[in-house]
């Protein structure tokens, strides 16, 4: 089957503003979407540039806009789209395009940062493992699947609407260390997201959920964050 | 730009953060790596790690070492094997202390399971060792090492892509490397260099490898000066998805599924009567292909299934997620109601750069080292893995000895000020190579080159070999690299230019390529994932020693050999 790509073009050295440009391409079913702009890259248009290293959904490189949605381009096969033999790609919103599909993730990470999204413990650490119930670390699963690909604080308008907004990753990644047994910094955690950029700047409009690849119900692990604090809050009047 | 450190650590996957926290927060250390630290290979490890905790049943860090030796078919060194095991309770609770989310027991602690080549009592029975995170237990150690890292305020730079070492007297003081986004060079002069580049498993058409993986700090460092080791074994993992190579983790076997053939047939149970579906992969891997040279791949193609369907939903949704979630989206399978259709893929070299067990980079069959300059991880050869790597010794292997090597360089850089360096523009060298890439106005393309590179190894140089292909391949890849040579690059922008890589890439993956087939065309034996049709039995009398490989100018390697340290166990059939 031909397939008419068109691809969001910018170059930082020649180009004063993004324009797009199409390829076409014959395809199959099974086909990613990923080895359609390799195949670009390769056969017709050296010059393109976007991120892609694992190819199966697990490093978080190939986020992007394709017809309009957020997706992984390692994870979406020709077939997934029912509709037509045109795709537009697009860079990811809300960040700045570096070149071509390449977008400056490093607000992104510097969110991530800012959290603290690491294990604190004011208990000294025993010979063998912490003890830790199964249903605890089950209950903070759904967390571990996140892969930094950023599809859904892009997908965010909160996070498009106020740039100072911690955005669902970074909360999620919270919820991840809040919720997890052995991590005692639960009050300062928790109080470093009670307010408007942080935890109740979720207005629980769903898109982060919707777009997440790795199918992480996102909103309702804010939720349960936002739950813990008013519980907090309670135990304290 | 000019950059200053006690250390550079060249790679941002689990062997090179964990030597990085190891350093410590007063030696001055830089992290880069080509891809951003979370998106490195190991992120794609699956099943788990091995450790003799003893948490499910009885267990022994020495019956954890017999298993990775015979594992190794014997080609192992029993030293550093034996630090393997015995450091991997500490190493796992290591983990968990840092806050690794593991899998637990009913009472709360890590839990495990069985994986192949893992058993109790010396081979006895398959045993539960594998510590383990639902199926993405490399993804979550590699966040939380990451993010030990970012707590520590580790410097990274990521996004850069190392060309060379910088070696004065034997001695090394530096790496350069090209930032993609600018497309500048970038000098960064240190004490020590840590090579934590991973494997090359692009070299092969299919792969289970990441597009990152080819092998570039294994390459810079061969051609270096540094001695290559036991390049021919290959590791091709039994269960890739037909077609694609996607990893389905060895754990889907450890839980219980079994692989079939076209008559229905739990084949293995032939093949290895004791331990069945959960013998070595190399073993696994030329089981299939036997099935499938007699006729039994389903649909008379070449492939077998991969039938899980028994294991029950709560089995596969809180320790096989991903995969049943890769199944799903790659091949259409309902991993609860349908086998996966599943064929061997490259999956991990067990050689690699030829080092001490700490790390230290050797030359040759001497114990000579290049001062300054360590490896660990895939792209080290200590050599823990031998013939054939054991599934869930690699995450241990990259953490012991990552650890291992953060310790080494750090009673290294205590003993030497850092290196002046000669000259006014140590990246003057890099720059001219690139200039020259760019000016070339040949007819070639980088990627028709490794699409007949990775054919060509697939074909003869993957889990069967031939002297007489072999001979053929020799040839064939020496072409390839005179064709390298009129490769011309399209993009000449500063900015993402991905061409270019890709021409330094391929050129990487040639050299690594003849080092491979040189290695199992000089292996006049099969042993573990080397496996010679034309001589199928292992011969300890002339083959018991490591291979070596030292990079000449311009003409194929030069092979050398090396004893092999046996300690414990003496070599013995190997049957399972």
């Amino acid at each position: 089957m031909k397939s008419t790509f068109i691809i969001y073009r910018y170059d930082p050295d020649v180009d004063s503003e993004g324009h797009y440009q199409e390829y076409s391409l014959e395809t199959g079913p099974t086909d990613k979407i990923l080895d359609c702009l390799n195949r670009i890259r390769w056969e017709q248009d050296p010059t393109l540039a976007y991120r892609f290293s694992c190819a199966h959904g697990i490093c978080g490189s190939d986020a992007m806009v394709i017809n309009g949605r957020i997706e992984l381009a390692c994870q979406k096969l020709i077939r997934d789209f029912r509709t037509a033999n045109n795709f537009v790609i697009e860079p990811l919103p809300l960040f700045n395009v570096i070149k071509d599909l390449v977008v400056d993730m490093n607000p992104f990470f510097e969110k991530h940062r800012h959290i603290r999204p690491y294990l604190i413990s004011d208990t000294d650490a025993p010979e063998r493992e912490r003890l830790q119930e199964a249903d605890n670390q089950g209950f903070v699963e759904p967390a571990l699947r996140c892969i930094l690909c950023a599809s859904c604080t892009a997908a965010c308008p909160i996070s498009r609407a106020n740039p100072d907004y911690f955005g669902p990753a970074a909360l999620l990644r919270s919820f991840r260390y809040l919720f997890d047994s052995r991590d005692t910094a639960t009050g300062s955690r928790l109080a470093q997201i009670d307010s408007s950029n942080g935890i109740w700047g979720c207005k629980t409009m769903w898109w982060c959920t919707d777009v997440c690849p790795k199918g992480i119900p996102v909103t309702k692990c804010l939720g349960q964050i936002k739950r813990l604090v008013k519980e907090k809050e309670k135990d304290r009047t | 730009m000019k950059h200053q450190y006690d250390v550079v650590i060249v790679g941002a996957g689990l062997s090179g953060l964990r030597a990085a926290i190891e350093l410590g927060e007063d030696t001055r250390t830089a992290i880069i790596s080509k891809v951003f630290a979370t998106r490195s290979h190991s992120g794609a490890a699956q099943g788990g790690i091995g450790a003799a905790l003893g948490n499910e049943e009885e267990d022994h860090w020495k019956w954890h070492m017999f298993d990775t030796v015979k594992g190794s078919d014997y080609l192992g060194d029993q030293d550093a094997i034996e630090i393997l095991t015995r450091d991997a309770p500490r190493t796992i609770y290591e983990l968990e202390h840092m806050g690794v989310p593991f899998n637990r027991t009913s009472d709360g602690r890590i839990a495990q399971r069985a994986f192949g080549g893992h058993t109790s009592n010396f081979g006895k029975a398959p045993i539960k060792r594998a510590c383990f995170a639902a199926d993405r237990t490399g993804r979550v150690i590699l966040d939380t090492l990451w993010e030990k890292c970012l707590q520590r305020g580790i410097d990274f730079f990521n996004e850069f892509q190392i060309m060379n070492l910088t070696v004065q007297d034997g001695q090394c003081c530096g790496v350069t490397a090209y930032e993609l986004a600018t497309g500048k060079l970038h000098h960064f002069h240190s004490k020590a260099v840590l090579l934590a580049t991973g494997g090359a498993g692009k070299i092969y058409r299919t792969s289970s490898n990441a597009f990152a993986s080819t092998g570039d700090g294994m390459a810079i460092a061969f051609r270096a000066g540094a001695a290559l080791e036991d390049m021919e074994f290959v590791q091709f993992h039994p269960t890739g998805i037909y077609k694609l190579g996607i990893l389905i983790s060895e754990a889907v076997r450890g839980e219980g599924g079994v692989l079939r053939n076209s008559e229905g047939e739990r084949f293995m149970e032939r093949y290895a009567p004791t331990i069945k579906d959960l013998a070595p992969r190399d073993m696994v891997s030329r089981c299939i292909l036997r099935e499938i040279q007699s006729g039994r791949g389903i649909d008379g193609k070449d492939y077998v299934f991969l039938d899980l369907t028994h294991l029950g939903e709560e089995v596969i949704s809180s320790k096989l997620a991903e995969i049943s979630g890769f199944a799903q989206i790659y091949a259409g399978v309902d991993v609860t109601k349908e086998p996966i259709p599943v064929q061997p893929t490259c999956h991990y070299m067990m050689g690699g750069i030829a080092t001490d067990t700490d790390s230290r980079v050797m030359i040759d069959d001497q114990d000579q080292t290049i001062a300054g300059l360590y490896a660990a991880g895939e792209c080290a050869c200590v050599s823990v893995h031998g013939a054939n790597r054991l599934g869930c010794n690699s995450l241990l292997d990259v953490l012991v000895f990552g650890r291992r090597a953060g310790r080494a360089i750090r009673r290294y850089i205590h003993t030497i000020g850092l290196p002046s360096l000669s000259g006014n523009d140590p990246t003057g060298e890099t720059a001219a190579q690139i200039a020259a890439l760019l000016d070339n106005s040949g007819e070639e393309r980088s990627s028709t080159i490794r699409t007949d590179m990775q054919a060509i190894m697939m074909d003869s140089v993957s889990v069967f070999r031939h002297r007489d292909a072999l001979l053929k391949v020799m040839d064939k890849l020496r072409l390839l690299k005179e064709r390298c040579r009129h490769i011309s690059i399209q993009d000449k922008g500063h900015c993402f230019n991905r061409d270019l890589l890709d021409a330094m890439e391929v050129g990487y993956m040639l050299d690594l390529a003849e080092a491979i087939t040189l290695g199992a065309l000089s292996r006049d034996e099969s042993r573990g994932a080397h496996y010679r049709e034309d001589c199928p039995d292992r011969d300890d009398k002339h083959w018991l020693v490591h291979s070596l490989f030292r990079y000449a100018e311009s003409e194929p390697p030069h092979f050398l050999t090396k004893p092999v340290k046996i300690t414990e166990f003496e070599p013995q059939e190997r049957k399972y």
